[in-house]
């Protein structure tokens, strides 16, 4: 199943109900997504995007964002979305890493990017004014392709890159997770089948278009011929805001990580609207602070609730409904549940062999969602992956029990990745940045539980002067090489950091200061 | 001292004692920014907004939650302001 078919099946069934909206009241239908996108295909296709390529897009949160996508993915192409939020090197890194064909970029952004051509490798551009509220699609297609041009593309195969993403990577550099249609199509056919999505629910689209969670919102949404509702990033950080879109647009399924609705359930006000529209809360990402998940429970007592769990490689792979009301005296965070019908997951040791008897290990999993491994990476790709009796599973780093109701618990990592409102952070990234400031000697980060927000991020260092730097210098610094999300909450200075006996970092002791 | 000074010396010393401890006073100025550097995340900002109008005594609208109207001194100067003039 190739991931824009279930465009033009909606374009045919649904042709005049909206299938995207944006908060400002503008919307686009699906006879008109298909054909926006169709054109912008042809236009990209002009400029000599092929199939196989990658083509980035670098615009807001946006109904225009997602006829860029569908474009791309009906060019034969796969597509790389950048985050908008993003520091300017990362996502030109991104975009160079892939070495896009083209780069479709709105002009605000466009002071940030550069290419510098080496290697032979020149991306088309296509800057367009603004995305969102419909204003650059029509216009930029007018003068660029005559009306019904339609140009030829080879035929695309389930087993085709569909998009890359790109997640936190523990050298320093992000890695590209690559997808297919297959990896995806066969996950929302999965959700298609377990929560019986129809064309009269409205979807939200909170995440952001290069997290793993916006698979489900778009192409869930456009499969069932729903209404997707874009949240716009900033929007998107305001608990009593999207409390009450929730309810004036009559959300009925929404998806998120737990942090925002932790958010939404201490500040939302949740009990002054009408949420009876919404019925399926979806969350992912992280564990979910069992106090918060029992009081928004107890504001919206009538939606079913699951707890997704799924690395980027496979998208969600197990699912737990949670069972409300959720008793009082629980004080466990609810488990990541069993592994989905269209994947199969075993448990192994630490050495790769899979365990007969015991019920603690590391999960790994096979099926058709599985990626097939890192952008250009390929001896990354290579350690992921186990092979247990003739199968390929991918290894997800996470230890889990098992319990006896057959239910998988979440028990912890065994790298030092962690997951910050949602978001994969791998520590080490943070490090490789600190230690590029002029300013420092040493510097290790610690991720800490907190019952507010979820993972507090704490750095801690030396300086080369021996006295504390400005928290201001720090934190503008590692904004501009590193996502907001990855930014440390807390920085210590020290005189030294604590080792081990042969000499590495100390990071048991560490927590133990960050804890104090 | 002006109102503006006085907001701008009871915000600065409010930031610096909650989400800036042990930083240079002389290094957080009007223009720093405070949300896109992550120095606010999401529950500083609600932090800082509940602390505004309870010392000031003026509602905060939700949207005005963000980054355009808290990311520098300066802005959310102008938005005490601008709310006090609705006030009086």
């Amino acid at each position: 199943m190739k991931l824009h078919q279930y465009l033009l099946d909606a374009a045919q069934r649904w042709p005049s109900k909206v299938a995207i909206q944006e908060l400002d009241g503008s919307s686009i239908t699906y006879e008109d997504l298909d054909a926006q996108s169709s054109r912008l295909r042809d236009r990209l296709a002009s400029i000599g995007v092929q199939p196989g390529d990658r083509v980035g897009f670098w615009l807001h949160k946006s109904a225009d964002a997602v006829v860029t996508l569908f474009a791309i993915l009906k060019a034969g192409a796969a597509y790389v979305p950048i985050d908008p939020t993003g520091p300017a090197a990362r996502n030109n890194y991104i975009l160079a890493d892939c070495r896009v064909a083209a780069i479709v970029i709105e002009e605000r952004f466009k002071p940030m990017l550069e290419v510098h051509g080496d290697e032979g490798w020149h991306p088309a551009i296509l800057d367009i004014d603004e995305a969102g509220g419909r204003k650059w699609v029509g216009d930029a297609l007018t003068h660029n392709v005559g009306a019904g041009t339609s140009l030829t593309v080879s035929p695309v195969g389930a087993h085709d890159l569909a998009f890359i993403l790109y997640t936190s990577g523990s050298t320093g550099k992000p890695k590209g997770v690559q997808l297919t249609h297959e990896n995806a199509s066969s996950f929302i056919e999965w959700c298609a089948r377990t929560f019986s999505l129809t064309s009269s629910d409205r979807f939200s689209s909170h995440a952001p278009f290069h997290f793993d969670l916006s698979v489900f919102d778009i192409f869930g949404s456009v499969k069932h011929g729903g209404t997707l509702l874009i949240i716009s990033e900033e929007v998107g950080k305001q608990p009593y805001e999207l409390a009450q879109l929730i309810a004036d647009h009559r959300i009925t399924v929404w998806y998120s990580a737990p942090s925002i609705l932790s958010l939404m359930a201490q500040f939302g006000y949740l009990d002054t609207r009408d949420y009876s529209a919404l019925r399926l809360v979806l969350f992912a990402g992280e564990v979910f602070p069992i106090n918060h998940l029992k009081l928004l429970t107890t504001y919206w007592p009538h939606p079913q609730y699951f707890n997704l769990y799924g690395p980027t490689e496979t998208n969600v792979c197990t699912y737990y409904q949670v069972p409300t009301p959720i008793p009082a005296d629980q004080m466990e965070p609810v488990p990541i549940g069993r592994v989905c019908s269209h994947l199969e997951g075993i448990l192994v040791q630490a050495d790769g062999t899979e365990m007969s008897e015991a019920t603690e290990g590391e999960l790994c999993i096979h099926g058709p969602a599985v990626t097939r491994g890192y952008w250009n990476l390929p001896e990354q790709s290579q350690r992921c992956f186990v092979e247990v009796n003739g199968r390929r599973y991918y290894r997800t780093g996470d230890i889990v029990r098992e319990e006896g109701d057959g239910n998988l618990v979440y028990l912890g990592r065994k790298d030092r990745m962690i997951k910050k409102r949602g978001f994969r952070v791998e520590l080490g990234e943070i490090e490789v940045c600190l230690y590029r400031h002029p300013d420092i000697r040493e510097a290790a980060v610690v991720a800490l539980a907190d019952d507010s927000v979820g993972m507090r991020v704490h750095a801690h260092i030396v300086s080369k002067q021996g006295k504390p730097l400005s928290l201001i210098d720090m934190k503008t610094f590692c904004s501009e090489h590193i996502p907001i999300y990855m930014i440390p909450d807390r920085f210590s200075f020290h005189s030294s950091l604590p080792k081990t006996s042969t000499d590495k970092i100390d990071y048991q002791t560490l927590k133990s200061w960050s804890r104090s | 001292m002006t109102d503006q000074s006085a907001t701008m010396s009871i915000l600065k010393d409010y930031i610096l004692v909650e989400f800036l401890p042990g930083e240079d006073p002389g290094h957080l100025t009007p223009s720093t920014p405070l949300v896109s550097t992550g120095i606010l995340d999401s529950l500083a900002m609600l932090k800082l907004v509940a602390f505004i109008e309870r010392e000031f005594d003026i509602p905060v609208n939700a949207h005005e939650v963000d980054e355009e109207h808290l990311n520098t001194l300066q802005s959310i100067c102008a938005l005490v302001a601008s709310k006090r003039s609705l006030v009086r």
